[in-house]
């Protein structure tokens, strides 16, 4: 891989609840390359999605962090909002998994596009206005000069995806974070965000951190994918690897939970039994041993380590190599 | 929006009416007579002053008589007042309602609402720990014990120092007679608003637009000001339609502390003496500005979203 855009050491990110401490995410590390698209899956509550909200310096005012992001020789965690605000929207951008509640409904949507531009550029409105309307067209929204003044509620989903898309392209970022873009929306809507995501990764050489449950998207876009379970990170490696022979039992369990129209032996929808882990009490050992059809008696007691697994790429798990195709 | 706004004046004429036609009834199904006092009147007086009121005539009569009169414009005697007619004691009391009111109302306003937005941008801290309970205890503490308190303070404690402040009384408006009282009438209403402020603000915060606009880099002011602020300020614009109109037509509780000419003693005094005409025009007055305030707030929201829309 070449030099990373974004490298992540040891992030924490705890919050403060009534109950107590919750740590969302445990000592995870991971690294991102220029051009790079990196996949995160896991389920509801694995911690990909504060993973990088606490990047960006935007978790819920209860979050507290510790490690390292370093972003261009800058530890994000501590830089404070100043440092940070020249940042955002500007070199790291996030694109929201519901476009309906993420835009302002009281603002029209070329001045939520021209504010982005003025603020990090420091344009003139007119020419803020001229290269909005053009990022618009860009994001291939039709009748872009008219959209450009309507509210949000005025568009559909779609639209308002690729207005988000928008956003996030303007200022020419080095790492665009993708926080379930396309969960939101039709499928032959998400198949179209998809598409403007992977134009911006291969015209502009941007990374892009793709936040998902679909592992179809993650099939199609990502070069690299990370798995998530219990704020943990369980396996990493390039993505037709762990397609092909995932090495942590939880992948294997979720790539045997996604359907396939071609594959009679899965006319029954595959589910891994029992529920997420609660991480206000996470199992000890490995946290997934109570789901796991390989459990040892060592799972319960050891938490395994990220260690090469026999394909390539990392895996968190005692099995030495993962039988496949039995899950 | 015109026709909207056409639409909604001429609603308010049959809802006008209403009111009136209630009031009217109730007035005189109440028991006593405007003209039971503490000495009985004689009775050959009391059909003279009945008759020349024409309390004599059939209900309906007087209803109707009294319909015809106010589409002249003309709000009839006061009972009591008996020099005077409703629409003078109006036209001398409201003008004093009307601006003590404003006044207590751009104070409540430029005081409340900023300390609602500071109390919930420093949500679960000491800073707002001490504006919320503030604010509480200006919402517990009644007006009439804050009047005297204020008296206490101002006009009596600090009688001998620079910032002492008449006890009461108008002296035709003048400035430092009108401090205490707008004050006074401002205070709950200050209170309300930092707390409906406070909640709205602290709800728009969690939206998922404001943390898009943090993600844009967006300095903090302007993430509270052009992005937050105008979604969170649709439930003050709500509470402010109706507290505007009661604010101007006055506070008998604070008039009467403060001993101000102004038209909010005239309710509570204007019921018991069951002077009829003078409950009926304040009442009319009071409502009339209900209706109006309610139509400002619906025109504001407007403002506000754009997804409201007037037409049809």
């Amino acid at each position: 891989m070449n030099a990373p855009v974004l490298d992540i050491k040891n992030l924490i990110v705890r919050f403060a609840t009534n109950d107590g401490e919750v740590a969302a995410v445990s000592d995870l590390s991971l690294s991102i390359g220029k051009g790079e698209c990196l996949g995160i899956v896991g389920e509801s509550g694995s911690g990909k999605s504060q993973t990088f909200l606490a990047v960006m310096g935007l978790l819920a005012r209860n979050g507290s962090v510790s490690g390292e992001a370093i972003y261009g020789g800058v530890n994000l965690l501590t830089a404070g909002e100043r440092a940070l605000n020249e940042l955002r929207g500007n070199a790291l951008t996030m694109v929201f998994q519901d476009p309906m509640t993420s835009l302002t409904p009281h603002m029209k949507v070329g001045r939520q596009l021209t504010e982005v531009l003025i603020r990090h550029r420091g344009v003139d409105k007119t020419t803020a206005r001229n290269e909005a309307v053009a990022m618009l067209k860009r994001v291939q929204i039709p009748e872009a000069e008219r959209r450009f003044d309507m509210y949000p509620h005025e568009l559909s989903g779609g639209l308002r995806q690729r207005v988000m898309v928008a956003m996030a392209l303007l200022c020419g970022p080095a790492l665009i974070i993708a926080d379930e873009p396309t969960t939101a929306l039709d499928v032959t809507v998400q198949a179209q965000i998809l598409d403007l995501i992977r134009r911006a990764k291969d015209e502009l050489d941007t990374a892009v951190v793709l936040i998902t449950h679909d592992l179809g998207v993650v099939a199609g876009l990502a070069d690299r994918v990370a798995v998530m379970y219990g704020g943990r990170l369980v396996e990493i490696g390039e993505v037709h690897q762990i397609f092909r022979a995932p090495q942590h039992p939880y992948t294997q369990g979720l790539l045997a939970c996604t359907p396939r129209l071609d594959d009679p032996a899965t006319a029954t929808l595959v589910t891994i039994p029992g529920q997420p882990p609660n991480l206000q009490n996470l199992p000890s050992g490995c946290s997934y041993h109570p789901r796991c059809p390989y459990v040892m008696d060592r799972c319960r007691v050891e938490r395994p380590v990220l260690t090469p697994g026999v394909s390539g790429g990392l895996k968190a798990c005692h099995l030495d190599a993962l039988v496949q195709g039995a899950a | 929006m015109w026709s909207y706004f056409a639409r909604r004046v001429v609603i308010g004429v049959p809802t006008l009416w209403a009111i009136i036609t209630v009031c009217f009834f109730l007035m005189r199904l109440t028991p006593g007579g405007p003209f039971d006092g503490e000495a009985p009147i004689p009775a050959e007086i009391l059909v003279n002053l009945r008759a020349r009121y024409h309390l004599d005539d059939p209900l309906w009569k007087q209803y109707v008589d009294y319909l015809i009169s106010l589409l002249h414009g003309d709000f009839g005697p006061s009972f009591k007042y008996r020099d005077f007619t409703v629409t003078t004691l109006i036209a001398q009391g409201f003008p004093v309602s009307l601006q003590n009111g404003f006044a207590a109302l751009v104070l409540a306003i430029v005081i409340g609402v900023p300390l609602g937005i500071v109390a919930a941008l420093a949500q679960n801290t000491r800073r707002d720990y001490i504006v919320s309970a503030a604010a509480m205890t200006g919402i517990v503490i009644p007006n009439f014990v804050m009047g005297h308190v204020l008296i206490l303070v101002f006009g009596v404690w600090l009688k001998d120092s620079f910032v002492h402040l008449p006890a009461g009384g108008w002296d035709d408006g003048a400035f430092a007679n009108r401090i205490l009282p707008v004050f006074c009438l401002a205070l709950p209403y200050i209170a309300y608003l930092v707390r409906i402020t406070r909640g709205s603000m602290i709800e728009a915060m969690r939206a998922n637009y404001v943390r898009t606009a943090r993600a844009k880099g967006l300095p903090f002011h302007t993430v509270v000001l052009r992005h937050a602020l105008k979604s969170a300020l649709v439930p003050v614009v709500t509470f402010l339609g109706p507290a505007t109109a009661f604010l101007l037509t006055g506070s008998m509780v604070v008039e009467t502390i403060f001993q101000i000419p102004g038209i909010g003693r005239y309710f509570v005094q204007g019921a018991l003496n069951r002077d009829y005409t003078l409950v009926m025009g304040v009442t009319i007055l009071s409502a009339a500005l209900v209706i109006a305030m309610n139509l400002a707030v619906d025109l504001l929201y407007g403002l506000l979203d754009p997804k409201v829309r007037y037409e049809r």
